[in-house]
């Protein structure tokens, strides 16, 4: 699974095996299926199904984990989402 | 068919702004708008002066308005301590983030482009999104009361919030679908 391109090179600590941290985003009245696909697409590089099946997670299901990994990558996807307008929250995967 | 309306692609695939002048006034006044309501407080006298450097701000809370709430949310669901401690290293840039998209937007449009430029496009759509959630929150839309808001009384001043509400999302899907391979 492919995430945003980290800016800075992070030591690996064992992702490979352990990814325990999520990103969720919620299903809202006002944002758009286009532009939640959009979204997806353009800041996780996901492909047009991809992108377009997390959202219809999103829609009729009411969330959906769009990617997991550290906690440190987990903050800088909420945040993502955040600057997006998508409501995402992030939690320990268990 | 009329001429293209919203945003259209021109001939040579530039991303065109076919709007009237009341209406670029209209997306003026609300680029004006969310600034003002999620533009950062100033920073207090007794703030730590090199954590306001790295945009850490020890005051921050969840909005109790909703709208604000909304534009601003929480990124724990049950974990109100985590909630603040990311809020406190987070909200000052994205409250940033979300007036720079605005302050793209009203520059634009005091400059009459009728050509968006590429690298505006993030910002436009980040505007665009968050006018539409601020307003949604305040008339209080859910996906089924859409029929019920447009028939409100024009005396309802949901009323026109929800007209605009319902112009923008028509603005911000044309411009989605242009982008979408």
């Amino acid at each position: 699974m492919s995430v945003a391109p980290a800016e800075v090179e992070r030591p690996e600590v064992d992702e490979a095996t352990d990814r325990p941290w999520i990103t969720i985003v919620w299903n809202d009245p006002v944002n758009l299926m286009s532009y939640v696909t959009y979204v997806f697409m353009t800041y996780f590089h996901y492909d047009r199904a991809k992108a377009e099946s997390l959202m219809l997670d999103v829609h009729e299901k009411g969330r959906a984990v769009v990617s997991n990994g550290s906690r440190e990558e987990m903050e800088r996807d909420v945040t993502a989402m955040h600057g997006f307008g998508l409501w995402a929250t992030m939690q320990k995967d268990d | 068919m009329g001429r293209p309306y919203g945003f259209s692609r021109g001939r040579r695939r530039e991303l065109r702004i076919n709007l009237e002048q009341v209406e670029r006034e209209l997306l003026l006044s609300l680029a004006k708008q969310l600034i003002a309501f999620v533009e950062p407080d100033p920073v207090s006298a007794d703030a730590d002066p090199l954590a306001t450097m790295v945009g850490i701000d020890l005051s921050a809370e969840t909005p109790d308005d909703p709208a604000l709430a909304r534009l601003l949310p929480d990124a724990f669901i049950d974990d109100p301590d985590a909630a603040v401690e990311f809020r406190r290293f987070t909200e000052r840039d994205l409250r940033a983030g979300k007036v720079a998209n605005a302050t793209t937007v009203a520059t634009d449009i005091e400059a009459g482009l009728d050509v968006l430029p590429d690298d505006h496009v993030a910002a436009w759509l980040g505007f665009l999104n968050d006018t539409r959630l601020a307003l949604g929150t305040r008339i209080e839309i859910t996906e089924d009361n859409h029929d019920e808001l447009d028939a409100l009384p024009d005396e309802d001043p949901r009323a026109g919030m929800f007209h605009v509400y319902d112009w923008l999302t028509y603005l911000q899907d044309s411009l989605v679908q242009l982008l979408l391979p």
